[in-house]
């Protein structure tokens, strides 16, 4: 299988072919906003994080920023900085530079001596950057190129019987057609996670699944926290979902069969082929964030009680088996699964269907987060701002 | 048509596809049928045998919590009578 994609100089393929307007920081989100809204072909995020960080925090947003700016779907990138961050423009550009080969130019708010004067000067960039991207041709990619992030979120108890083990059926067959799938959100393996152990390939990344979740219960601890104070969550529950044990057992459906053959750590890049898992929170907006940071091209997610969500950089298509759910929220979530409850669709059908659905998102169709402009980032964070 | 679903057969709950009255038969996609004793709403779970206080309970084959309180058989299983047993992570390791 192929798609029509824009190949990169560092061997990926992108399925969008964006201009990234990237802050550094807060300060620098609306000034990036501006910019993009004046570019066709631009994108933009919200950044909340780059400042008055402990080490830690500063060391997850630089993978955020960095994952993103490398993301195959971007041609090229105009960061906006502040100038008293914690890393500013210069050095997030040269760390970038050194990742990628792709144009990256910056300028700094007070160095530029204010908003409007940083707008004139990023603006101009922006737009000979996006006449470049407009120039570039989509080229026959084979599908190993995909790398699919995995996604559920707003879950109730249709998306673990039937959503979920339509995007493991559709994610086993993109393994078996040579592509990569990825899924996260590993508190949402509690209760879960000996079964997901078990698709590991080796005993150590067995062992590194259980570790994750161990190592999750006992940092939130450390903070005084009970992840089971917060999960489920009260949509959740209303949904039909008692507990994170019910809840992670669904999830991981959406993981499909295959062997896992890496595990990662939050927003890393994967160095493997296949079924990949990743060391996430389950706050949906926060997974898709390290997972499109991570690379990820496409991003397929499932619902219950229906969400908005989309992402700058990699279209999100969303997906549901809730009859009700489906006709209430049409407008926001791309593909109708309910069939799946009536009886009316296989899973393996609905696993095909699924496969023709990302193909053509690959292929350059708009999902309907992607046609709204929508943009929801969240960096997950150690500790406090300090 | 059923109108809820066994996953699999070691289960001892079952999902509502359709929200259920008390009185009402529920008829179940896996196997059965079970007469509602309390109202279910959409997509929550229905108990398939009488369930006492400490039983574990099995959806997917596998246990999602424990009974709080006594459950009788047709009653509304939710987070408000079973709660989530803590991991023994040690013993999964290999």
């Amino acid at each position: 299988m192929q798609f029509w994609g824009y190949k990169r100089a560092d061997g990926r393929a992108g399925i969008r072919n964006h201009v990234l307007i990237l802050p550094t920081c807060a300060c620098g989100s609306e000034t990036a906003r501006i910019v993009a809204s004046q570019i066709r072909g631009a994108v933009n995020i919200v950044f909340n994080t780059g400042c008055s960080d402990v080490q830690a925090n500063t060391e997850m947003s630089q993978k955020i920023l960095t994952g993103f700016a490398c993301n195959p779907n971007v041609y090229g990138v105009v960061i906006i900085g502040l100038g008293c961050e914690t890393v500013p423009h210069n050095k997030l550009r040269e760390k970038i530079k050194s990742m990628t080969s792709k144009p990256v130019i910056s300028f700094g708010i007070q160095e530029e001596g204010g908003t409007l004067k940083t707008i004139e000067k990023a603006v101009r960039a922006a737009r000979d950057l996006a006449a470049e991207a407009s120039l570039q041709q989509k080229e026959l990619c084979d599908i190993s190129e995909l790398l699919m992030g995995i996604e559920c979120g707003g879950s109730d108890a249709t998306s673990g019987i039937a959503s979920n083990p339509a995007v493991g059926e559709l994610s086993d067959k993109l393994i078996d057609l040579g592509a990569s799938t990825l899924m996260s959100e590993s508190i949402e393996w509690i209760g879960g996670e000996h079964v997901l152990a078990k698709r590991a390939a080796t005993p150590e990344l067995h062992n590194k699944i259980i570790k994750i979740c161990a190592d999750y219960e006992k940092h939130l601890l450390a903070a005084g926290q009970d992840c089971r104070a917060g999960q489920p969550t009260p949509g959740n529950k209303f949904g039909g979902l008692s507990t994170i044990d019910e809840k992670s057992l669904g999830c991981i459906r959406k993981g499909g069969t295959r062997p896992i053959v890496e595990v990662l750590e939050q927003a890393a890049r994967p160095t493997k082929h296949g079924a990949i898992v990743m060391d996430t929170a389950g706050y949906d907006i926060s997974s898709v964030t390290s997972m499109v940071a991570a690379g990820c091209n496409a991003i397929i997610f499932t619902t219950g009680r229906g969400t908005p969500t989309g992402n700058a950089i990699v279209p999100v298509l969303k997906v549901t088996a809730n009859a009700q759910t489906y006709s209430w929220m049409a407008d926001n979530i791309d593909v109708d699964l309910s069939g799946i409850i009536s009886g009316d669709l296989t899973i393996g059908d609905a696993g095909e269907l699924l496969l023709k659905k990302i193909h053509d998102v690959c292929n350059g169709r708009l999902t309907k987060a992607e046609a709204y402009g929508f943009s929801d980032i969240a960096v997950d964070h150690v500790c406090r701002f300090v | 048509m059923a109108n809820a679903i066994l996953l699999d057969a070691k289960d001892n709950v079952a999902t509502c596809t359709a929200a259920a009255k008390a009185g009402d038969k529920i008829k179940i996609l896996g196997g059965g049928e079970i007469i509602c004793v309390e109202d279910i709403p959409i997509w929550h779970k229905v108990a398939l045998q009488p369930i006492s206080k400490g039983d574990k309970i099995f959806k997917y084959g596998e246990i999602i919590g424990e009974a709080s309180i006594d459950i009788a058989a047709g009653g509304w299983v939710s987070h408000e009578n079973i709660f989530s047993v803590p991991r023994d992570y040690e013993s999964e390791m290999i």
